[in-house]
């Protein structure tokens, strides 16, 4: 291509670009967040959010046609110890709150977190119930084997306040390093029961049967989301943490099994 | 002694061949990225040194769950160190010395561990060892054993990812032994074992020293299989890499502390084993 030919290309793919982004324009001030942000937004966010922010992410895409939503799902502490560390993020959305002040407290943040869901345990069960548990006391027969989160997780936190409230003394095989981990040692075959998010229950749907319990009630947790302080895309960011917290944002969370804040 | 016999009994000796000693400058070309690839590898580790919180030592060391991990990863790493050598030498010896058909795709198979992310090699172990696995379901059903979840989980975890550094250590090794003794045993009239126990195992036990040593290190750090085969309980199947990751979750320092522990252990005893047996040149 010669340079000529180079200049008129990029010439036109700018007004092209441009055409496309002038269509939808909105005024960003009006709480809108269609069309006014461009570029790369880096959301990270915990590892039981996967589903649910994979498609609040597509929607927010859809919705700007100029940006493109990464996400990087892992354990909220990790993802803490990670921002703070100086890792290239706009968004964190937390499990917990403890791990969303581990990251204001150092100063990454920007503004007040907003809780934009709550989530609360199930005990998950083989499809079909096998072992028959209906509730917490059932985790404590000789027969079945549990797993649990680690008490350094939000879930696993959750699970020590919801078997104190219980007053059920259990002994697991194994503290998983995830929720999603403790899962799949479910649907694996080697435990009979774990206690995890009802959304990934719900979401692990065909293996895997969530049964409520009324302490989980006692262990609810707030999820915390907030624009990093550091973030290469302010204004990207701030439209993404605006939609998960609008109405269709917060219709998929709660489809996924989240309640609202 | 005609002249022809002095050369072969000259080149028969096996005394190594005097080195030439190295004179000159070290070439910058060489020294450079030499200098490059140590800092690189140090460097960590000062890091780790740099934020280790020395006043808060004492109290961090003494932590029960400290021991307690330090003391299940040295007794389970050795344990896959000693499964690896029961199994593995015999097959060091049988990718060296039996010409059979298949014989590359084997060795091929022998390293799959090595590049294999240790991850899928626990879940791998799950769908065979597991309760719902193939041998796993007929261990459960018929002796009520189970592995997962267990000590013995962790050792066979280990031995998965470690084995490969034995058997490719000792192939070497034996690749490198001068059969000719082999053959002289056997013309004497020893059979295939009594020449393996008592020339070739001698013969290469630098090497699988060398192995062993490689594989107890390799056991002592590994992390993704144990996690996913044999899960994560204190005093039970957390080692020490295990409760690093967790330790990791909340508190920085004890994470660190964690990891300095680990390493001064493996340090040392990989320094006493190296000065004892594994005497370089």
């Amino acid at each position: 291509m010669t340079a000529r030919r180079l200049a008129l290309f990029t010439a036109m793919t700018i007004v092209a670009l441009v055409g496309c982004g002038s269509g939808q324009r909105t005024d960003p001030r009006s709480g809108g967040s269609a069309g006014a942000v461009t570029g790369d937004v880096t959301v990270f966010a915990a590892a039981s959010l996967t589903e649910s922010f994979t498609r609040i992410g597509e929607a927010f895409e859809a919705a700007n046609p100029g940006v493109r939503v990464a996400f990087s799902f892992a354990g909220s502490s990790a993802l803490a110890t990670q921002i703070n560390q100086g890792a290239p993020a706009d968004v964190f959305a937390s499990a917990s709150p403890a791990n969303m002040t581990t990251v204001t407290e150092a100063g990454s943040g920007d503004g007040n977190p907003s809780v934009f869901v709550r989530n609360q345990l199930v005990i998950a069960v083989p499809d079909g119930n096998p072992d028959g548990v209906t509730g917490l006391a059932d985790l404590n027969r000789p027969d079945v084997k549990v797993a649990l989160c680690a008490e350094q997780v939000p879930c696993g936190a959750a699970a020590v306040r919801a078997l104190a409230t219980a007053g059920v003394g259990l002994t697991p095989v194994t503290l998983e390093q995830d929720v999603k981990a403790a899962l799949s040692k479910l649907r694996l075959g080697e435990v009979d029961a774990a206690l995890v998010y009802r959304t990934d229950a719900r979401a692990a749907d065909d293996d895997v049967d969530g049964i409520e319990f009324p302490e989980s009630a006692g262990a609810i947790n707030d999820y915390p989301i907030v624009v990093l302080r550091n973030a290469p895309n302010r204004p990207a960011a701030q439209a993404f943490v605006d939609h998960v917290l609008s109405g269709p944002g917060q219709a998929v969370l709660t489809a996924a099994g989240f309640q609202a804040p | 002694m005609s002249r022809r016999d002095v050369v072969v009994a000259r080149s028969d000796r096996s005394t190594p061949v005097p080195r030439p000693r190295r004179t000159g400058r070290v070439p910058v070309a060489l020294l450079l990225p030499a200098t490059l690839g140590l800092l690189f590898l140090v460097l960590p580790l000062a890091g780790l040194l740099i934020r280790t919180p020395w006043s808060t030592l004492p109290q961090r060391l003494t932590e029960p769950g400290v021991l307690i991990a330090l003391r299940l990863s040295v007794q389970a790493a050795t344990l896959a160190t000693l499964l690896c050598l029961v199994l593995g030498v015999p097959l060091a010896w049988l990718l060296a010395r039996v010409d059979f058909p298949g014989r590359r795709l084997v060795r091929a198979l022998v390293t799959v561990p090595l590049v294999l992310p240790p991850v899928v090699g626990g879940v791998a172990l799950l769908l065979v060892f597991g309760r719902r696995g193939i041998l796993g379901g007929w261990l459960d059903s018929t002796f009520g054993v189970t592995l997962p979840f267990t000590t013995a989980g962790v050792v066979l975890a280990e031995a998965f990812v470690a084995m490969p550094f034995l058997v490719i250590a000792v192939e070497g090794a034996l690749r490198g032994a001068d059969v000719r003794y082999e053959e002289a045993a056997a013309t004497l009239g020893a059979g295939r074992w009594t020449t393996f126990t008592h020339v070739t195992l001698p013969l290469v036990a630098p090497g699988v020293a060398a192995g062993a040593v490689l594989c107890w290190a390799r056991a002592l750090g590994e992390f993704g299989a144990t996690i996913t085969f044999a899960g994560n309980f204190p005093g039970r199947t957390q080692t020490m890499p295990l409760a690093v990751y967790l330790a990791l979750e909340t508190d920085l320092e004890a994470a660190i502390v964690l990891s300095l522990v680990l390493l001064t252990v493996s340090v040392v005893i990989l320094a006493s084993l190296r000065d004892r047996w594994l005497s370089s040149p």
